[in-house]
């Protein structure tokens, strides 16, 4: 991704050198003019099109954004409701992701999202011990992680 | 435009300010560290974001005045809140604080 996007900013400075003119625009220019003579290439890069991982990177943050609004509301509801009916509890989640900071973006992405707070991740990477202030469905709240923040994450660093 | 925009601003602020008030009653009603723990890092996240994206939409719609660092405070309180909360439960919870008592399971009591 690095070298793609380093390849596309010296195809913009090579537009700027052609038009001999050294402003912000030309170089968006040919940036954009870039970005699509790459397109064109793209197959014989040895990595996926960068603009993938941009856009699933794009979409992480905006699924976010959604998420820590509703547990926000989530937690507005119990910290209002006139008696305390909540079930907190720490339950044990195993997860698919290997590299140390892809467990780090997971377990603060679950720290900010609906009523969940990792305590402790296990020495090996494998699981994470969550703290949620109210537990009905275990497995439930398992798999609507997995099936949201762990797929989109999985998006951003496949290959 | 102004009215739609000071509108918003409006809404951004009260979301905040609210949003902090709920923090602070969530931390007195809360019955173990854990529980208050998820009152504190979550909303007060949102409120204090709430309220400096307010401020930078101020600064910029009255005076035309982009002030990045608003935008950098975000970012960082973004980065920094999760972690904390983390830390603080984990050290509670290593140094032995009991949870409340109608919790209904532990799984990290098993672990090694």
């Amino acid at each position: 991704m690095a070298f793609q996007i380093l390849l596309n900013v010296f195809l913009a400075f090579l537009w700027m050198f052609l038009q001999v003119s050294f402003s912000a625009q030309t170089f968006i220019i040919g940036y954009l003019l870039g970005l699509l003579v790459m397109f064109c290439m793209r197959r014989f890069f040895t990595h996926r099109f960068y603009i993938h991982r941009v856009w699933a990177i794009t979409y992480l943050f905006f699924l976010f954004l959604i998420e820590l609004i509703k547990a926000n509301i989530d937690v507005l509801k119990l910290v209002l409701s006139p008696k305390l009916t909540m079930r907190p509890g720490i339950f044990a989640m195993e997860t698919e992701l290997k590299s140390d900071w892809e467990v780090t973006l997971l377990s603060n992405l679950i720290t900010l999202t609906p009523g969940t707070l990792v305590i402790d991740v296990s020495d090996d990477n494998k699981t994470l011990y969550i703290h949620a202030i109210d537990i009905s469905e275990v497995s439930e709240a398992i798999d609507s992680i997995k099936n949201s923040f762990e797929k989109a994450i999985m998006e951003v660093s496949r290959g | 435009m102004t009215v739609i925009s000071d509108m918003f601003i409006v809404f951004l602020l009260l979301a905040g300010a609210f949003f902090s008030l709920i923090a602070a009653f969530g931390v007195i009603r809360f019955p173990d560290v854990y529980t208050r723990n998820h009152a504190a890092s979550k909303s007060a996240t949102l409120g204090v974001m709430c309220i400096l994206l307010a401020t930078f939409l101020y600064f910029l719609v009255e005076d035309g005045f982009f002030n990045s660092r608003l935008l950098l405070g975000i970012a960082f309180f973004f980065i920094t809140a999760p972690v904390a909360g983390h830390l603080i439960s984990r050290a509670a919870y290593n140094s032995g604080v009991k949870m409340w008592d109608k919790s209904v399971r532990d799984d990290l009591k098993d672990k090694k």
